[in-house]
């Protein structure tokens, strides 16, 4: 029996805020995240900004046991932890250490890569013949399933537990292949979403292949710069976002508070035919993943309210606006608002999808649109086909926001795209 | 270093991976490594780790598996540390 499926509860680990109240007004505010970071000047990279989560080390002994900090290193594990039990308590659910199994609960949470400072480690040790100084964690922090593996073990869930990798369209794609679980009548409850670890080690290669931006290091706020004219490429970021999915029988008998409803998704793939590559979507692949997710959905393109693209700030930006332009059948004034996340904390590559869904179902639930800062100078490849005025210079009220869109688009081709609506009592 | 300096640092050694503090309070040279003091074999592999770092001794792997008691350690550190030889001056 297919089931309704809706978020009750929310977590980040963002750049620009810790925690979904820091994070909304931040979001609200168009605060950036993008800071210059010594480390990549050190090591000479040539982008040498980044987003990289305000997490202290005070905060760290606030919240983690200090065998946890000593077992677990790896940022993404780190930050994935922190926005999981910030949605497993914004659900109001529990944490016992010692609860039984719950077989109805379930988590499907992504990863880029896992633990990479732990593979550099691991390195050395193991060239300079010190195979046992890697010592009992490395193993589990390296393995790209570690963050699901661990948030398992905290929650104590035993139906589906599992991470998906999809390069930057993890974080969404995990999102829809939790709600499909329920929906398909598979779980009662999925802990969903994705973390990225950040630093030199993940964004060196990003940065050999000069696809991240060179040109703002003494200017680090405005380098994000989502389908701007003056955009150069992206910049790097780390963090997670989780949300609780539920069945909606299983939000109301437990009388939950309800954000949103999953309403559907889509993904799939350009087959690297049509302008795709390894690195880059194919225009045809993205507007059949947009139609899908409508059908899916049961949604018109007339309805969509808000998109939150995917938009990193590459020569990719006007691609992407063509696409959703033509398959919603929607330009200049009657396109719908669109902005991207990125613009304030970056791209957080396999994260970015979850972070950017945390963001949009606020938006959706408080109704309003986030500024996407940067983009005084919108592209005119962008302007050619939508008002300028679609993308909100300014936090932009919309009140009775019912339908809200998030694509991501991951290297090798891949797209997600999910669709979120108001939800409806009745 | 006395036996009971190397029982002291053990102690803190042993106690970030210990999750029950009576039991920790209440350790003596019978203590079960693993059974009394839930101590699972990812943990004992790092706590070897850290006890070769601070007695500056190597600890193989068929000493590390005799180290299953606090007394079974304690004669193991002992005797590593008696034989460690002196720094060159």
């Amino acid at each position: 029996m297919k089931q309704r499926v809706v978020v009750t509860g929310m977590g980040v680990a963002a750049p620009n805020a810790l925690g979904l109240e820091n994070f909304h007004d931040a979001i609200r505010a168009g605060r950036s995240g993008i800071r210059f970071l010594e480390e990549l000047r050190e090591k000479k990279f040539g982008c040498c900004i980044g987003g990289v989560p305000p997490l202290d080390e005070e905060l760290k002994a606030g919240h983690f046991t200090p065998l946890e900090l000593r077992q677990i290193k790896a940022h993404n594990l780190l930050y994935g932890i922190l926005a999981a039990d910030e949605a497993w308590n914004d659900a109001g659910l529990e944490r016992q250490a010692d609860s039984p199994t719950d077989w109805e609960s379930g988590c499907v949470f992504g990863a880029g890569l896992s633990g990479v400072r732990a593979i550099r480690d691991s390195v050395y040790f193991i060239d300079s013949g010190q195979v046992k100084r890697m010592g009992g964690t490395a193993a589990t922090q390296i393995m790209p399933s570690g963050i699901s593996a661990l948030l398992g073990g905290r929650f104590g869930l035993g139906n589906w537990v599992m991470t998906n990798a999809s390069a930057c369209s993890t974080g969404t794609e995990a999102i829809r292949l939790a709600a499909e679980h329920i929906r398909a009548g598979r779980a009662r409850r999925m802990l969903c979403g994705a973390a990225e670890t950040d630093g030199p080690y993940l964004w060196g290669g990003f940065d050999a292949m000069r696809v991240l931006t060179r040109k703002f290091n003494d200017r680090p706020e405005q380098g994000s710069r989502p389908m701007s004219a003056t955009a150069s490429g992206f910049v790097p970021g780390g963090g997670a976002g989780a949300l609780v999915l539920e069945s909606l029988p299983s939000a109301r008998e437990r009388g939950a508070r309800i954000y949103s409803e999953v309403a559907g998704g889509y993904s799939n793939a350009g087959g690297h035919r049509d302008g795709g590559s390894m690195t880059a979507p194919g225009r045809e692949g993205i507007e059949r993943c947009i139609r899908g997710a409508l059908e899916h959905a049961g949604v018109s393109a007339g309805e969509i309210d808000l998109i939150s693209g995917h938009l990193t700030a590459t020569r990719g930006d006007p691609g992407e606006i063509h696409c959703w332009s033509r398959a919603l059948d929607r330009r200049g004034e009657r396109f719908p608002c669109i902005n991207s996340l990125k613009s304030m904390i970056g791209h957080c590559l396999s994260a970015g999808g979850a972070i950017e869904s945390v963001a949009l179902i606020l938006q959706l639930v408080h109704g309003f649109a986030h500024p996407s800062i940067n983009c005084e100078d919108p592209h005119p490849g962008i302007t050619s086909v939508i008002d300028p005025e679609c993308i909100p210079g300014k936090a932009r009220e919309i009140p009775g926001m019912k339908v809200a869109a998030k694509s991501s688009f991951g290297f090798g081709d891949v797209n997600s795209v999910l669709i979120f609506r108001a939800f409806d009592k009745s | 270093m006395t036996r009971q300096d190397i029982s002291e640092q053990l102690r803190e050694i042993v106690r970030p991976f210990v999750q029950d503090e009576e039991a920790l309070a209440q350790l003596s040279e019978d203590t079960h490594l693993v059974n009394d003091l839930a101590i699972n074999s990812t943990d004992v592999v790092d706590i070897i780790l850290d006890v070769e770092d601070r007695f500056r001794i190597e600890i193989d792997d068929e000493d590390a598996e005799n180290m299953v008691t606090v007394r079974s350690a304690l004669d193991l550190i002992e005797a590593k540390v008696r034989d460690r030889p002196s720094k060159p001056s």
